[in-house]
């Protein structure tokens, strides 16, 4: 028997000894992201003595808590409450969300594997610079590295697979794609997924006070520019190679 | 200055401390040591706090020049270790002074051994820890030449000795079911249980994998799981059925499935085991593991109580089993920073 025609979401299971999850889906989808953000947010605001963290993943939110402080029945009491309160993927996303508009690099020797990214797409090179160009992504979850954000959902005609093989390093700022959904790789890094663009964004630079740029929920654009755009944007502003942050409003 | 200068090392040694906890949500697992009860053991050894950090040596010790006047303790995997030639006890607390020379050789039993400084090693916090994780982009290795300079230190207390829980050499350890663990059938979680596992080849800070019987562990719905939160000790099963236990630099999601979750105060057993060693899991209850780790804590906390003063008067024979006279002994021959000492 498939368990995901047993398991009726949203499901609050725990993971480990000091956490639960609560899930709104097995599969991706845009709704059920959101839920997880806005649940989160709901989450944080109960303010609960005992909770130690909280996050999201894909479709889920993640709280870690002391249950020395708050007992497991207590807080699953309290988070099954929450979430018969209202329909949570058709939520308002939290506020304090960003807009990133980022200079990209679509192609050309920085971005050695559009052309075979827009061929899986079925589409041609100028078609899917304008399309990815055109997209405006919200970071789904951070992870793989501190501070690297996995963004989505792209066009169903990218849904592709990732490559068999691996490609041994794309540069810290490449924009990879892969299964309806970008990486901004936040450090050097080998991939699966193909280098369809580059940036000039640090994703996480400890020398700096707040050493991660994005938070789940941010938006991004990668807007088109070329070569020679890139480097004078990235010798201006070394950290976020030009990329210009709006705040959303609520 | 207080500290040590590093003459010499093996490839595994790294700043670590209790890691950094909150910050899954940015992508950053909480990694720190390998062995947090080493590091609990160190705090009550040198009396200080238990957010200092150590040195984590893996597998293997190394040779230091003490810079300054300087208290040090060791714990964890048990290493062999002397001042200037004199054997030192491990899981013990010294006070040692400028220009003297620490030599620590390799590992009797167990991976991890720690070397804890008087006031903590004060390298930069990272993201709020002093912890290296390398493969996040925190810190790096230890190496020939660096210095590790000693925190302020307002404590005193040295010579002191402590009898540690054994957790080197593999053994039992409990594991609760968990959010994926009913994508294994029943069969398949009992077999689990019944599988006298070995410890594999592959293992870092990162996870231990598990050799078994040879068959497989797979989940009822093995390539279609959505990629998911990890906390350490989960035990996930690879595309090969596979078991490997997720240590505490695991990446912050994955795709897949996990059997279960190790008990927090079951991870150090097997963090320190090495390659063959046995392990054999069992099945607990929610209730009981929550039992069991209230009791593991309250055991943690009465450390610094059950600290005994060392003595190194052969006539001081009560302790001479605490003084493990011969549980450092290493062959003279091999060369304790040999390339897979471990």
């Amino acid at each position: 028997m498939n368990r995901a025609q047993t398991l009726s979401f949203p499901v609050i299971r725990t993971i480990g000894t000091h956490g639960v999850l609560v899930s709104f889906s097995d599969h991706l989808s845009d709704a059920q992201n959101r839920a997880a953000l806005a649940f989160r947010a709901a989450v944080q605001a109960l303010r609960l003595g005992g909770i130690v963290e909280t996050s999201t993943t894909l479709t889920s939110v993640f709280v870690r808590f002391d249950p020395t402080v708050l007992p497991h029945r207590a807080l699953q009491d309290r988070l099954s409450d929450l979430l018969a309160q209202q329909d949570w993927s058709l939520a308002e996303l939290p506020a304090g969300r960003r807009l990133w508009q980022v200079p990209t690099v679509y192609g050309t020797e920085l971005a050695p594997q559009l052309g075979e990214a827009a061929d899986l797409a079925g589409m041609s090179e100028s078609a899917a610079i304008e399309s990815l160009g055109a997209a405006r992504v919200r970071v789904l979850t951070l992870g793989f590295a501190p501070g690297q954000p996995y963004l989505g959902p792209l066009e169903a005609c990218w849904d592709i697979p990732r490559q068999s093989g691996l490609t041994p390093q794309v540069p810290r700022g490449a924009l990879v794609a892969a299964v309806a959904q970008l990486v901004l790789f936040a450090a050097p890094s080998p991939t699966g997924w193909r280098h369809v663009g580059q940036t000039g964004f640090s994703c996480f630079d400890l020398n700096h006070p707040a050493p991660i740029a994005l938070r789940v929920g941010d938006e991004m654009q990668f807007v088109p520019v070329s070569p020679q755009e890139l480097a004078t944007a990235s010798e201006r502003d070394p950290r976020y190679g030009g990329a210009q942050m709006l705040e959303i409003d609520a | 200055m207080s500290g040590l200068r590093v003459l010499r090392i093996g490839p595994m040694a790294s700043v670590q401390d209790l890691g950094r906890p909150g910050l899954l949500a940015d992508g950053v697992a909480q990694g720190g040591a390998a062995d947090q009860r080493a590091l609990a053991e160190g705090a009550a050894l040198l009396g200080q706090n238990l957010s200092c950090a150590a040195l984590e040596l893996g597998g293997v010790g190394g040779v230091f020049e003490v810079t300054g006047s300087l208290r040090v303790a060791f714990t964890g995997a048990p290493m062999s270790a002397t001042c200037d030639g004199v054997r030192m006890a491990w899981n013990a607390s010294y006070q040692l002074k400028a220009g003297q020379l620490l030599e620590i050789g390799a590992a009797t039993r167990g991976v991890y051994g720690y070397l804890h400084l008087g006031g903590g090693i004060d390298v930069p916090l990272m993201l709020g820890a002093r912890a290296a994780h390398v493969g996040a982009g925190l810190g790096r290795m230890i190496q020939a030449g660096d210095t590790l300079r000693a925190g302020p230190d307002q404590g005193t207390r040295v010579d002191q000795t402590l009898r540690v829980a054994d957790r080197f050499g593999g053994g039992g350890v409990r594991l609760v079911e968990s959010f994926q663990s009913d994508l294994f059938s029943g069969e398949t979680r009992a077999r689990f249980t019944a599988t006298a596992f070995r410890r594999g080849a592959r293992a870092n800070r990162m996870g231990v994998e598990l050799v078994g019987d040879g068959r497989r562990f797979t989940a009822i719905d093995q390539l279609n799981v959505l990629s998911e939160v990890i906390v350490p000790g989960d035990v996930q099963m690879t595309g090969e059925g596979t078991p490997f236990v997720l240590m505490r630099e695991h990446q912050t999601t994955g795709g897949y499935p996990r059997i279960g979750s190790v008990l927090p105060s079951d991870l150090p057993r097997i963090a320190q085991s090495v390659q063959g060693d046995e392990i054999r899991f069992q099945w607990v209850t929610l209730d009981q593991a929550l039992d069991l780790e209230a009791r593991d804590q309250a055991d943690l906390r009465q450390l610094p109580q059950q600290c005994q003063p060392l003595l190194r008067d052969p006539s001081g024979l009560s302790n001479l089993l605490s003084m493990q006279l011969i549980g450092g002994a290493v062959s003279a021959t091999a060369d304790p920073f040999a390339k897979g000492a471990y």
